[in-house]
């Protein structure tokens, strides 16, 4: 089952659940993908030590996506 | 390494993103040039510059102080202190990126250490939860990555550079703080060199007694990990 999560203030949530080849459970999980980058987040992959690929349209081939918020220099 | 692959004059890599993976928050700091290995390495002989041009007028005085008038010993002490407190501040600065800031939220912060170590290799999981810092070795360096700020250790471990970067987002548990900037920092490793402030570079020692006994083993782990690689 992939995942579609948000850092946020409860550590995370998870925005949406789903399975390839299930139309719907795709269909809403790139529906909340697209509310996040809406929303300022930014869509970033997990690929292992050393690398993560943002992405502005959601892997559904992926097993997890992270929404992160920008950062800033202190 | 591919022969087309640029290489740095320490002989890693350049950083690099690959096509598209640029921070998007270069848009908010497009007057700085994008942070190289050369860059970074600069930045570092100019605080280098910057330490002796404090230091080296204060010892000279007290110096000259001593041979003209040895009855003036006081006022030469005075000025060796200034030499070595000088540059012992700006250290102080630099280490304080990586110290906790913020709210701990004690409820949420299990949850978000649960994805940060998801997100760490089993040796740097056990680091991160006993120093606070995420170690990530990358093309500029090894980088131990804290809540609102990352020290960056030069191949060879020669010099520490101290980087102010955060989420401005104080409702976030302190791992989460973490997990963005690591995300962020593997997406486009020179986009968060150039993202975040620069405050300060020098010797391993010196930064090292400004951080709290718990960050300590982490930067020696930096150190090592600095070491092994070059």
């Amino acid at each position: 089952m992939a995942k579609l999560i948000r850092m946020d203030s409860t550590g995370h949530s998870t925005l949406a659940e789903w399975r390839a080849g299930d139309p719907a459970a795709e269909e809403a999980a790139i529906a909340a993908f697209r509310t996040q980058l809406d929303q300022g987040y930014i869509g970033v992959v997990s690929q292992g030590a050393g690398h993560a690929a943002q992405v502005d349209d959601l892997p559904l081939e992926a097993d997890l996506v992270i929404m992160r918020r920008p950062i800033a220099g202190g | 390494m591919s022969p087309a692959e640029p290489r740095a004059a320490s002989g890693v890599p350049e950083a690099s993103a690959g096509p598209g993976a640029e921070l998007p928050e270069l848009a908010a700091v497009r007057w700085r040039p994008r942070a190289t290995a050369r860059s970074v390495a600069a930045r570092g002989r100019i605080w280098t510059l910057w330490s002796l041009a404090h230091t080296v007028p204060f010892l000279g005085t007290a110096a000259l102080l001593l041979f003209l008038e040895p009855w003036s010993a006081p006022v030469a002490l005075a000025a060796v202190a200034h030499a070595w407190i000088i540059p012992e501040l700006y250290a102080a600065r630099g280490a304080a990126v990586v110290r906790p800031k913020g709210a701990r939220h004690e409820r949420s912060e299990p949850v978000a250490q649960g994805l940060l170590g998801d997100l760490l290799g089993h040796e740097e999981r056990d680091l991160q939860r006993e120093t606070g810092l995420a170690l990530e070795a990358g093309a500029l360096g090894v980088w131990l990555v804290g809540e609102a700020g990352a020290l960056l250790v030069d191949p060879g471990g020669r010099r520490v550079h101290c980087f102010c970067v955060r989420v401005p987002d104080p409702d976030l548990p302190p791992s989460d703080r973490i997990a963005h900037l690591l995300l962020a920092l593997r997406t486009d490793e020179a986009g968060f060199a150039t993202v975040a402030n620069h405050a300060f570079a020098g010797a391993p020692w010196r930064v090292r007694r400004r951080l709290t006994a718990r960050a300590r083993p982490g930067l020696a782990a930096g150190l090592l990990r600095a070491d092994r690689r070059s």
